[in-house]
């Protein structure tokens, strides 16, 4: 047990799983880096270092640089998933997935079901997201939604360190195809994670602060501005319960009704654009179940019906901050 | 010749099967038994059968929408792919695929797919599993001329070379992506694209059975002693459209008609072995009446197959959730 | 009379600690107070527990407002004699304030270490030096920082170690025969590593009965034992508790298990739940904690009694026990041997030594000091 960041937490799931069992296998752009260069090799370690030292422990054929061709290895994962092994494939930014998605949504994803539930795909996409690094438009979005909406598919965000590694654990031992959102500005948040392996379930919310007056719902890196928002709003005698679900799909649909149902007043937070995103989903979904509990109308908190813009300042007043959830809470609070 | 005569007659019954089948599925769709849409293999036969021959239950294979004849060469139960098509119960899939998602995991079927030019990844990955996991296996796709266009395709002959997969591309050229001819379709050669991507690139009449067969030994035994991905392009002539119900008016007048005259795999089979003796013609017309008992067995069945219970539609889509 | 001047500040009770809260004062402003006084209820994230008075003087100022969190080692109150002015006392307090720099959370005191013993890897938190030393044994699905209240107590004046049985904490989760023999057997290896001659034991639970095992065993390693709501001295166990405690996969089931081990359910806050948890979702625990259940409480009773064997003990020995201990009825410490000293602790349940801390570290101090 030892202070580590996400991305320490992440490599070392990648380990522990990879010494595991030699059936996983790690394959991305860069993944080690520097393949067949005349320089140093495992010069990177994927873009952000998340993967670095795995190539020299486990070898190339377990840690697997590819081309720039996300559609012939982002499919070669599903198919070498369905055949035996148990490939973590790394999608750089998740803004590419428009060069990969039929092999996730149409293949992966579908696999058990049209083939009469005689497929067993354990597939992991790890993949970056988020905005807050000046990446602009097409390095920048959340697009989990869109991944949630596939039936097949699993979601997770993990909001810390501790989660990252347990969730990405149950995502390499699980038999279903798992897409696995890392938020790119999260990477050196850092907190107490165990050093031995360990599972979170998936579906199964966190609360991270439980109070009495309302109910925040947060997604991935939200969570942290979601849990700021309520410390402060503690000392003003405002007190919040954070859910965080962990997973989008599946969704602990219980505890969100729950946690809304207790305080009648909720805000849901969330990095995604907001037409058909994960706040106008529990949206609809608090207010199917608990409507007749709610005190005040929902309120969400997301960034506006825009791109990604790149400018520092843009950046900023495009995200969903703690101040802006503070204000949503406060709001929410005395209607 | 290598083939001996238990294999002979495999040969001959995988490709008459396929034919029974299709003509089979073509009469019972014009009946109305079929719902959804179906694309015949009737007149490729000897492609599927020609690689799969010099397959086992460790090799993988991809297919593509016109998947039956694949299926049927890897091994697939014809009454449970009949089940499929008819959507019952008793399909190979428990009727939630039909027949454009026919699979069998278990020997290596990676299923037809309604998604052209999704199967050369995916072969990439089981060419990936059997190499990292040593089985000796080698994955094959199937790629119509059209799948051959899709950039999946040409990358992933870019990753199996760089990987150095055990993997074999099939271009099975029948002349028409839908109702776009590959003579326009398709720019430069199957061949020479293979080539600039580091691949040895075949030609080979995909009429002839036995021509296929042998070609297919090379580039399997290649990628079995692991000197990698090979390319191999057949032409070959598609007996009905597209799909059934297709008017194939955009074909020459008498174009399949003729095919079928000169050109059938299963004539120019029988009459290779039986002018060299290898084989009866008695042999092969009790294959025939062999196989067309199946067929009429299998649909019957399928027929009497009761439609998956309302309860399947919410089953495996996950293995937990 | 003196002129000290002794400041009280917010303490540290467990590593995890950073900050507490106040949540009521026992003694007025002015009001004398004596060393071991309760003086405060102070509420962490894992327990709300009462705080003594450290020293003997005159309540002089309450510095900390109640209902706010504050740091570690921050001021609370000041007390002194009535000799010292009230103009001392603001300097005091005022430089105290300036000075007072919270400790960073990454420099928070002694952390765990690993040792390997007996090819286990075992972890433990030492405290304290020299002297005989007092070897903390926690329970059942609990790990060293359940002596958290007590450790730091009984550092003072020797060294201790609170170590991670087999299947527990941060130590290997193989349990091997799963049985108080073989936790004992662990804690042996552990004192041959670490080249303890001779320890007072302190266990808690099955801890409990892993102590007097090893002092049966090994009469000449213990210097004293003190076994806390033990098992190994009747039949009864709650097996809902055991159960639940093992199937238990969400806060929600939980939460209900766990208040089962204490008096006050209020005690249990969200931290100690998903301690637990964490613990849980380690590879092996569940099916370490399986095997020990499925060992010592074969049938749903507890297998393995040592109460005929307990006159055997030649070094000083007592049993305590929470009066409402709803996992082993406090009735098990009744008939035992003269020579075992028993305490009853009212108003606590199973985790006396958490909710009774200042008890029991009094009583675990007297044991130590003999």
């Amino acid at each position: 047990m030892s202070r580590k960041s996400i991305r320490q937490a992440i490599n070392e799931a990648l380990a522990l799983e990879m010494r595991r069992d030699a059936r996983v296998v790690v394959m991305g752009e860069d993944i080690s880096g520097g393949m067949g260069a005349p320089g140093e090799q495992d010069a990177w370690g994927g873009p952000l270092g998340v993967t670095k030292g795995l190539m020299p422990e486990f070898g190339r054929e377990r840690v697997l640089d590819t081309p720039i061709s996300e559609s012939a290895f982002i499919g070669a994962a599903a198919g070498a998933a369905a055949t035996g092994l148990r490939p973590v494939a790394e999608l750089m930014f998740v803004d590419f997935m428009g060069v990969c998605f039929d092999q996730i949504f149409n293949q992966a994803a579908k696999f058990r079901y049209m083939f009469g539930g005689k497929a067993v795909t354990p597939l992991v996409v790890r993949t970056m997201y988020g905005a807050g690094l000046s990446a602009a438009s097409q390095h920048s979005q959340c697009l989990y939604p869109i991944f949630t909406h596939i039936p097949g598919l699993k979601v997770v965000l993990p909001s810390s360190a501790y989660e990252a590694k347990g969730l990405l654990i149950q995502a390499i031992r699980d038999d279903d195809p798992v897409i696995f959102f890392e938020h790119k500005a999260m990477y050196d948040e850092e907190e107490e994670v165990p050093d031995e392996a360990y599972t979170i379930p998936f579906g199964e919310a966190n609360l991270t602060r439980e109070g009495d007056d309302v109910t925040i719902v947060a997604f991935g890196r939200m969570v942290q501005f979601a849990n700021q928002a309520a410390d402060k709003l503690e000392k003003d005698g405002i007190s919040c319960t954070v859910v965080d679900p962990r997973t989008t799909s599946p969704l602990d649909e219980d505890t969100i009704i729950e946690m809304a149902e207790e305080t009648g007043r909720v805000v849901i937070v969330d990095e995604a654009s907001p037409r058909c995103n994960m706040a106008t989903d529990v949206s609809a979904l608090i207010t199917q179940n608990a409507f007749g509990a709610l005190k005040a109308p929902i309120k969400m908190v997301t960034p506006p019906h825009t791109p990604v813009p790149f400018a520092a300042d843009l950046e900023r007043a495009y995200i969903p901050s703690p101040e802006k959830i503070e204000a949503a809470v406060r709001e929410v609070a005395a209607a | 010749m290598q083939l001996n005569r238990e294999e002979l007659l495999k040969a001959y019954r995988d490709m008459r099967l396929i034919r029974e089948f299709e003509e089979r599925v073509h009469t019972e769709f014009a009946a109305g038994g079929i719902s959804g849409s179906v694309h015949l293999y009737a007149g490729e036969e000897a492609s599927a059968v020609g690689f799969c021959m010099n397959l086992t239950e460790v090799d993988h294979i991809a297919s593509t929408h016109r998947g039956h004849g694949h299926s049927i060469a890897k091994g697939c139960d014809v009454k449970g792919m009949m089940g499929e098509i008819f959507g019952r119960s008793n399909g190979l899939c428990g009727g939630k695929g039909g027949s454009m998602h026919i699979a069998d995991l278990e020997i290596g079927m990676m299923g037809a797919n309604g998604i052209v030019g999704a199967g050369p990844p995916l072969i990439c990955g089981a060419a990936l599993t059997a190499k990292t996991l040593k089985t000796g296996g080698v994955a094959i796709a199937f790629v119509g001329d059209g799948g051959s266009n899709q950039g999946t395709t040409l990358e992933s002959y870019n990753l199996a070379k760089v990987w150095n997969l055990p993997v074999i591309f099939v271009i099975e050229d029948n002349g028409y992506a839908d109702t776009t001819a590959s003579s326009w379709s398709v720019g430069g050669s199957q061949t020479k694209r293979a080539e600039g991507f580091g691949l040895p690139g075949y030609r080979v009449d995909g009429h002839d059975f036995f021509a296929v067969h042998k070609v297919a030994r090379e580039v399997i035994g290649r990628a079995r002693a692991g000197e990698g991905p090979s390319l191999v392009h057949a032409r070959l002539t598609r007996y009905y459209g597209h799909f059934e119900g297709d008017g194939t008016t955009y074909r020459a007048a008498g174009e399949s008609d003729k095919a079928r005259a000169e050109r059938d795999c299963l004539d120019i089979f029988r009459r290779r072995v039986t002018e060299a003796a290898l084989l009866e013609n008695d042999q092969l017309d009790a294959i025939d009446r062999e196989v067309l008992g199946l067929i009429d067995e299998a649909t019957a069945e399928a027929k009497a197959a009761p439609a998956p219970a309302i309860e399947q539609l919410f089953t495996d889509v996950y293995l937990s959730y | 009379m003196s002129d000290t001047i002794h400041p009280i500040v917010m303490p540290k009770w467990g590593m995890a600690m950073t900050e507490g809260m106040v949540i009521a004062w026992h003694v007025e402003p002015g009001g004398t107070v004596e060393a071991g006084d309760e003086i405060a209820d102070i509420e962490t994230a894992k327990i709300t527990n009462v705080f003594e008075s450290p020293v003997a003087g005159t309540l002089r100022r309450l510095v900390a407002p109640t209902d706010e969190m504050v740091p570690v080692g921050a001021l609370l109150a000041v007390v002194a004699d009535d000799a010292v002015g009230d103009a001392d006392l603001d300097a005091y307090v005022t430089e105290f304030q300036a000075n007072f720099v919270p400790e960073d959370a990454d420099d928070g005191g002694p952390e765990p270490e690993y040792v390997e013993a007996g090819g286990r890897r075992l972890r433990y938190l030492k405290m304290g030096g020299g002297g005989t030393p007092v070897v903390f044994i926690h329970g059942f699905g609990g790990d060293l920082n359940s002596w958290m209240f007590n450790q730091p107590a009984l550092s003072e004046d020797r060294a201790t170690y609170a170590i991670d049985l087999p299947g527990h904490g941060g130590s290997t989760k193989d349990v091997g025969e799963a049985d108080a023999e073989e936790m004992a057997r662990a804690v042996v290896d552990f004192l041959d590593v670490l080249n303890i001659e001779k320890a007072h034991l302190a266990g808690h639970s099955f801890g409990g009965a892993a102590s007097l095992v090893l002092a049966l065993r090994h009469p000449g390693r213990v210097a004293s034992v003190t076994a806390l709501c033990t098992t190994g001295l009747g039949d009864d166990i709650n097996m809902d508790f055991i159960n639940g405690f093992i199937g238990g996969k969400r806060r929600k089931d939980l939460k209900p298990v766990l208040e089962l081990l204490v008096a006050d359910p209020s005690l249990i806050s969200r931290d100690m739940i998903n301690d637990v948890l964490k613990f849980k979702r380690l590879d092996g625990a569940e099916a370490a904690l399986t095997a020990i259940r499925d060992t010592v409480f074969a049938g749903g009773r507890q297998t393995g009694s040592l109460r005929s064997r307990l006159g055997e003990l030649r070094m000083p020995c007592q049993v305590i026990w929470g009066r409402d201990d709803r996992i082993i009825p406090a009735h098990h410490a009744e008939g035992l041997p003269n020579g075992v000293a028993v305490h009853i602790l009212e108003g606590a349940g199973h985790m006396a030594h958490m909710e009774k801390s200042n008890e029991v570290n009094r009583l675990l101090e007297a044991m130590a000091s003999v």
